[in-house]
């Protein structure tokens, strides 16, 4: 058991399957001697060596690409993605290929590789380096897209979507790559992905979040000194209402945060099926506390945008009085 | 059937002034006036204080992350000289001395790794610094196209690095471009690196300049730590464009003196003997030489450029740090031409929960 980051809790999966299983390769843009811009893969290139550990061109539709091959092929890539708004080029292999490949070719070929990408805001990075497009993915049928919100869950669900048999984006909320250490076991276990995790029991409402938005909601339910519920998500697609519902017939009411816009984002998605699997339970309508329906703004203003405590504790008093 | 050669070239190499300050009086007969060649080195010095500043911003916690444009200033200034303000500049990060001769004020590039949008309202043909790599190269074929099109005499400048090369969006840039004869100027900067990625892992022939020449178009390598050289194929590539609308790729070699941006550190990559040698090509050392062998400069007057630059800079940055900082309404009002409801809702309120905009669902 070992006190790590979100970012050592990363590495340390990504060591122990590579030591378990030699089908697993890393790729990516400065993944190698540079450990990754933000030094995830440290240390991984002088262990497993060029082979696999490799920095490739620069070019993301490549990266994707060649790993849907590398996977079809028979292997386990994790290619990196640098930061999320660099996912663009790769779009087409990820939703035109990867998603639809066991689909269409009716389990004769599959693609297991997991897709590491940072995302989100809060770290004052340039343009495009702090946005949250997790609900495309989850628009585009056959990803899997999964968001830890700690370290711990972070090693369990990697490995978990390392061993999965089918595409998955593993999004690394880089607000809190370093925020906080937990204890993680040394020895490997796995969390299910497709699973959610009440975080925080709580009878008078249900939150639920994921990814970094899961610190600021525990903030938020610090300071308002009532009695929430949290679910933290884990995995976005596919969602694990089971849990939600759950949490929400018991409370009556929702809310639903995150970073990215409102507009069809993976809130409305929940709150839809809130209103359609809970209807006669809600007392108060579902509220969303989420990044506006805008560009991420450059940093100045990025707080701004950001669902934050404050925010949260307004939807919070505002759903109680309903 | 014998085996016949179906194609066969060379990539001319063009220097005219090299790092040990040899010039080419034939190749740079009449290229550039003395009083010129004085204005291009002042301006290179202020944007190298420029550039330490920058980075100093960015230690002291005053800036955020900042890409350094040390000893790459040649290449962008010297094709910024040779075009007209009606062609269009289409850069990346590294190309402030071209940018800031066209007439881009230094404060707005200041303001951009400010975390400031008001830093990409530039009044200039130019585009906003290019985050996303690779990008920016089809838009100045488009702007090209643009002023084909309309007959404005205009033509479209493009600058990236040797990594960019490696994207997509790069290689259907100078497709369409070849393919639709349009007056583009592809200038590569192939500064050895992209970030930790030495451009060996980019292209594996012997030039990147042999990229273009795929495509069919006219393609130079030059050392582009000599502005001269610059100047004069850039200057040969806008008439190609202006004169027969024919793209023209341009691999400028030059070389990345800083880490890749403020956020990086290249001694975990690499080896500092490859950056010695370098800093002793540095574009404006072999400049001031060459002025001060044609008593052009002096000693006194680097001096007096000094104590100026040192008066420039601290401006531009008191006008990035004072001007008043941005509202919320921002963060709206630039989304759209005209602002949805949905989004002025969002502006009043600053709120996206239907109880914290007033909806209470009665
Ligand atoms: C599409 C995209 N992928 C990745 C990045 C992250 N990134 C920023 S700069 C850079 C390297 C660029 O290298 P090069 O094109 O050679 O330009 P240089 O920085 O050397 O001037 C990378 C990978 C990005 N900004 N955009
Ligand atoms: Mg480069």
């Amino acid at each position: 058991m070992a006190n790590l980051t979100l970012v050592q809790a990363i590495n340390l999966a990504l060591t122990q399957e590579m030591e378990k299983d030699d089908r697993v390769l890393l790729l990516g843009e400065d993944i190698g001697a540079n450990g990754g811009v933000f030094r995830v893969t440290e240390g991984l290139h002088d262990r497993f060596g060029g082979d696999r550990v490799v920095d490739t061109p620069l070019a993301e539709s490549g990266i994707i690409g060649t790993s849907i091959g590398l996977a079809m092929g028979g292997l386990r890539p994790v290619p990196e993605i640098q930061f999320e708004g660099f996912l663009g080029p790769a779009y087409d292999q990820l939703c035109t290929h990867a998603g639809r490949m066991r689909s269409r070719t009716r389990g004769g070929l599959t693609v297991p590789m997991t897709v590491r990408v940072p995302v989100g805001g809060g770290i004052h990075a340039p343009e495009l380096h702090s946005d949250s497009p997790e609900a495309i993915y989850s628009h585009n049928p056959g990803i899997k897209v999964v968001m830890p919100a700690s370290p711990y869950d972070a090693k369990g669900l990697l490995i978990s979507a390392i061993r999965d048999p089918d595409p998955v984006i593993f999004f690394e909320p880089k607000r809190i790559y370093r925020a906080f250490r937990e204890e993680v076991p040394e020895e490997e276990y796995t969390i299910p992905i497709g699973k959610a995790r009440v975080a925080r029991e709580g009878t008078e409402m249900t939150m639920v979040s994921w990814g970094a938005s899961v610190v600021q909601c525990m903030n938020a339910i610090e300071e308002s000194g009532r009695d929430i519920e949290l679910v933290d998500l884990r995995t976005i697609n596919p969602l694990d209402m089971d849990t939600v519902a759950t949490s929400v017939r018991k409370t009556g009411r929702a809310i639903i945060v995150h970073e990215a816009p409102s507009n069809c984002g993976v809130g409305a998605e929940l709150s839809a099926r809130i209103m359609e699997q809970c209807f006669l339970h809600l007392e108060a309508p579902v509220q969303r506390v989420t990044g506006f329906d805008t560009l991420m703004p450059y940093y100045k203003l990025e707080l701004e945008y950001l669902p934050n405590a404050e925010r949260i504790g307004k939807a919070i008093v505002e759903t109680a009085a309903y | 059937m014998p085996v016949d050669c179906a194609f066969q070239t060379t990539i001319e190499r063009i220097s005219i002034l090299d790092e040990h300050g040899v010039y080419d009086e034939q190749l740079g007969e009449g290229l550039i006036p003395d009083s010129d060649v004085v204005a291009l080195y002042r301006h290179m010095t202020m944007c190298r204080h420029f550039d330490e500043i920058a980075f100093k911003l960015q230690r002291s916690g005053r800036m955020g992350t900042y890409p350094q444009n040390k000893g790459q200033e040649a290449a962008s200034l010297g094709a910024a000289y040779a075009l007209e303000d009606k062609d269009w500049l289409v850069t990346c990060y590294r190309e402030n001395a071209g940018l800031f001769w066209r007439g881009v004020d230094p404060e707005k590039i200041l303001l951009h790794w400010m975390g400031d949008e008001r830093g990409n309202h530039i009044p200039v043909r130019a585009t906003p610094l290019a985050i996303p790599i690779g990008t920016q190269m089809l838009h100045a074929t488009g702007l090209a196209w643009a002023s084909k099109y309309r007959g404005d005499g205009g033509i479209g400048c493009t600058f990236f690095g040797d990594g960019a090369t490696s994207e997509g969006d790069f290689h259907e840039a100078m497709n369409f471009a070849a393919n639709l004869d349009l007056p583009v100027v592809f200038v590569c900067q192939n500064n050895s690196w992209a970030i930790s990625v030495p451009t060996r892992i980019q292209c594996s022939a012997p030039t990147i300049a042999q990229r273009g020449l795929a495509y069919g178009m006219h393609s130079v390598q030059v050392d582009g730590n000599d502005i001269f050289a610059m100047v004069k194929v850039v200057r040969e590539a806008a008439e190609r464009a202006r004169c027969d609308n024919r793209p023209t790729f341009i691999e400028a070699v030059t070389y990345r003196l800083g880490d890749h941006t403020t956020a990086d550190d290249a001694s975990r990559y690499r080896d500092p003997e490859e950056l010695k040698l370098w800093e002793a090509r540095d574009p404006m050392i072999r400049l001031r030489n060459w002025l001060e062998q044609r008593d052009l400069w002096d000693e006194n007057q680097e001096q007096a450029q000094r104590i100026e630059n040192e008066a420039i800079v601290s401006g531009i940055v008191k006008r990035a740090e004072e001007i008043e900082p941005p509202t919320t309404n921002d963060i709206f009002n630039w989304m759209y031409a005209e602002t949805p409801k949905v989004l002025e809702t969002q502006r009043k309120t600053m709120r996206t929960s239907s109880l914290g905009q007033g909806f209470d669902g009665v």
